[in-house]
């Protein structure tokens, strides 16, 4: 009916308009009572909490002080935030100091060693000078990154400068003739870095002296065993028939699958380790399995078919399986050395080594990116056995003859085995378009690295094999790096290998051979057979009898 | 990862040795941000490329005010042109899991089933349609199955509002060194599924506001994400190896993130035996 005038002290809602009244207030009170109010509105808000100490009035500032400071747009939205980060900063800083200096730890140590690689050693900074002008192994790992990053590939700037860096402290530390970056392994902790270095001539490591130390003293051992197992021969449950097969040497150091060494480390700045050369064993487990990689070097591989060696073992199989398969180069550039009366050799393997090629001659990019018989593969590939180069695991030399002729008296003679067929594998520099593809896959992708400017894109290739293993080449210069997990591509699931058939415990003859028990009627006719028999002999005996009885009164 | 963010991010996701050309990286930069324009997005993400075996794809996603809603899907074969993408059903889903091998970098290709039985293919396609499927088709559906299994963002970086629609939290101010190497820190940003099975005693603990998605570490099967501090230790990284070419990374205390895409648009299925 009446309008909301101006309300009058004695109607309710007079409080509303007036300051320090509640709009419940039907009186108003007096103005001392007023104060006395005010100050025990302030008391009630200082109160302090019993659980954290703190009071409604501070803490009403502290937000007050905060909101107006800050000034957040549309601060009544996030009120209650702002009031738990109030509340939240009141605690931190008592444990600020503790927490804060156990988190710094990790990032500052790894930022000094970081640093430590931009550091010129002290002492040979004059020396150094003159030998770099000349000829360096060093590989220019920021002009290779330049060129993959036209394609897309590679780490960031920082990372490939660290590992330029790296890479210098490691040819400054070995007697290396040439170095190049292979690429990076992704692991589950951490990851690899992996740079591939050939020594100079004459300056191999001390390793094979000690395999040969522990070959004769194994020796020594089974000689003695056999010893004791000549007397105990009566007594002896029967001796397995199983012969393990050969087991198939590895390659020389320098030569096939062990051509280069491999140094890793898991962040430039961290000391590099060398891994150790491969066997054909472990290539030809690690055909079978597909691991991770965790990214200590120590970690055991647990697989089936178990695993010969460790992770650094494993790495050094799948660095040696991709470097075999997706190492290419622009035809031409290398080209076999000539050599004088090699038929012989090229028989059992083909060429093996071969040069830089003086003439060569580049090719445009478009020809590299539209067919792959462009480009060659210059490693070798490994065959089957796990060798670059077959071997016959059966040829025996003179030695093992003779230790044979002498057991043989002692044992029987083993089987021989089937005859091995030798392997070929396709010669060195054969071109991309004999690569066999995956179902219709082609095992190579090649693209240029831009189709807006034709003059100056690099040919780049990826490889579908090997997912990560990447090419380019422009001009004169190509190069090959890896990107990845490490694993080969197969579109088929991986199905581990299945157990070998369980091993028959012992021959199985007639003798031995359960056979079905004879029927009644059988046993019946066995029996009387039996009996007749019988009978007819004991009348042959009867007169064998009298016969003797008759010889014996001529005597 | 955010296109505003593009380089930046590039930089820090590179460990994989995966990333983009200088080309890509300035195209992208203009055509992104006209997306935005045209389509009106309020955000832009790179999601990442797919490798094919002739071509690759570069996929864009756009974001309404809702980050939780369904986003739009952008593929493009020069980073210049982009087409839409329509949304992914659960038959497209169904049937691109049939099939095995590499994208081919033609969206028109059609993949014909060869192993497939007769009673597979009437469930599959229901009208009685050829068993073929396009490859733009799969690319939707890859997409999306990235996208619902190992698209991730840090714990508190999104609040739902209680109206139900989700926005980023202006006070996420980044994960701390020690949070950020943990799984349970990282949401898989989709609908949840394991949410409703938690104890109340774990309810309990979880703030309505923040805590709205699954966590990483009861993600199946365990063990199948890494973690990694790089650059010495200032960005986590972290890596599917479900989805290998997934690549998440943040800076802790600060409020970058994000995650790309960079492989071939294969599952893992040989995970288990990897690990």
């Amino acid at each position: 009916e009446r309008g909301h005038g101006p309300y009058q002290p004695h109607e309710p809602g007079y409080g509303l308009y007036q300051p320090g009244y509640s709009p419940y207030d039907d009186q108003i009170p007096d103005p001392k009572s007023l104060m006395l109010a005010i100050q025990n509105a302030k008391a009630y808000l200082l109160k302090s909490s019993t659980t954290s100490g703190l009071n409604l009035y501070d803490h009403l500032a502290n937000m007050l002080t905060k909101i107006l400071d800050e000034q957040p747009t549309n601060a009544v939205d996030i009120i209650e935030n702002i009031s738990k980060d109030v509340k939240w900063a009141q605690f931190q800083k008592k444990m600020d100091t503790l927490r804060d200096e156990h988190e710094i730890l990790p990032t500052f140590e790894a930022a000094e060693k970081r640093k430590a690689l931009f550091l010129k050693a002290n002492g040979e900074e004059d020396e150094e000078l003159e030998e770099e002008i000349g000829e360096t192994p060093l590989p220019n790992v920021m002009e290779t990154a330049f060129y993959f990053e036209q394609a897309g590939i590679g780490l960031s700037k920082d990372e490939s400068y660290h590992i330029f860096l790296a890479l210098k402290k490691l040819v400054s530390v070995q007697p290396i003739q040439t170095c190049r970056f292979w690429g990076k392994i992704l692991g589950l902790e951490m990851n690899y870095i992996i740079a591939e270095v050939q020594y100079h001539e004459g300056e191999e490591e001390e390793e094979t002296e000690e395999e040969e130390v522990i070959k004769e003293g194994e020796k020594g051992v089974d000689e003695v065993e056999d010893e004791d197992e000549e007397k105990k021969k009566e007594d002896e449950p029967p001796k397995s028939t199983y012969k393990p097969p050969p087991v198939i040497p590895k390659e020389e150091n320098g030569t096939g699958a062990n051509k280069y060494v491999y140094f890793v480390c898991n962040e430039p700045g961290k000391p590099w380790v060398k891994l150790p050369p491969v066997t054909p064993a472990q290539i030809v487990c690690a055909r079978k399995i597909k691991k991770f990689f965790t990214g200590r070097l120590d970690a055991p591989v647990v697989s089936f078919p178990p695993f010969p060696g460790n992770e650094a073992n494993y790495l050094r199989a799948q660095i040696a399986r991709i470097s075999a398969g997706t190492h290419i180069s622009p035809i031409g550039f290398y080209q076999f050395a000539e050599e004088e009366g090699d038929e012989e050799e090229e028989g059992e393997g083909g060429r093996d080594t071969y040069e830089e090629n003086p003439d060569f001659q580049p090719l445009s990019v478009a020809e590299m990116v539209d067919s792959l018989s462009t480009w060659v593969h210059h490693a070798q590939s490994i065959l089957k056995q796990g060798r670059c180069v077959w071997l016959n695991p059966f040829q025996k030399s003179e030695e093992e003859e003779e230790e044979e002729e002498e057991e043989e008296g002692e044992e029987e003679k083993p089987e021989e085995p089937d005859e091995l067929q030798q392997e070929i594998g396709p010669p060195l520099l054969t071109p991309l378009s004999e690569d066999e593809g995956i179902q219709n896959i082609p095992a190579w992708t090649a693209q240029p690295s831009t189709n807006l400017i034709p003059q100056y894109a690099v040919a780049v290739l990826q490889s579908n094999r090997w997912p990560g293993a990447y090419a380019f080449a422009s001009g004169r210069k190509f190069e090959n790096i890896y990107f990845g997990w490490g694993h080969k591509y197969s579109p088929e699931n991986h199905a581990p290998a299945l157990p070998p058939p369980v091993q028959a415990e012992y021959p199985s003859g007639p003798e031995i051979t359960e056979t079905r028990d004879p029927t009644l009627e059988e046993e019946l006719a066995f029996k009387a057979a039996k009996e007749e028999a019988l009978a007819a002999a004991e009348e042959e005996e009867d007169e064998e009898d009298v016969e003797d009885e008759e010889e014996e009164e001529d005597d | 990862m955010e296109a505003v963010s593009l380089a930046a991010a590039l930089e820090l996701t590179a460990g994989g040795g995966a990333g983009l050309s200088a080309e890509k990286r300035a195209v992208l930069g203009a055509s992104l941000l006209l997306l935005q324009r045209d389509y009106r997005f309020e955000r832009v993400w790179f999601w990442g490329r797919i490798q094919g075996v002739r071509g690759a794809y570069y996929i864009a996603e756009g974001l309404g005010s809702d980050r939780a809603a369904p986003r739009s899907r952008l593929y493009s074969l020069n980073c210049v042109e982009w087409s839409l993408l329509p949304p992914a059903t659960k038959e497209m889903v169904a049937q691109a899991e049939q099939l095995k091998g590499r994208f081919q970098g033609d969206p028109s290709f059609e993949y014909e089933y060869t192993e497939i039985d007769a009673e597979d293919a009437e469930r599959l396609f229901e009208d009685g349609k050829e068993p073929v499927i396009k490859e733009e088709a799969r690319l939707i559906a890859t997409i999306e199955q990235i996208d619902k299994a190992v698209g991730i963002i840090p714990r508190g970086a999104f609040v739902k509002t209680p109206l139900g629609s989700v926005h980023e939290n202006r006070n996420f101010e980044g994960l701390s060194l020690t949070e950020a190497k943990k799984l349970s820190s990282y949401f898989q940003f989709t609908e949840p599924v394991n949410l409703k099975n938690k104890t109340l005693l774990e309810k309990a603990d979880l703030d309505p506001s923040t805590d709205f998605l699954d966590s990483l570490e009861h993600d199946i099967p365990q063990g199948s994400w890494t973690i990694q501090l790089e650059k010495g230790g200032t960005v986590v990284v972290l890596r599917s190896l479900l989805w290998l070419g997934l690549t998440f990374y943040h800076i802790p205390m600060t409020k970058q993130y994000g995650y790309v895409y960079f492989g071939t648009g294969e599952k893992n299925l040989d995970l288990p035996f990897m690990l």
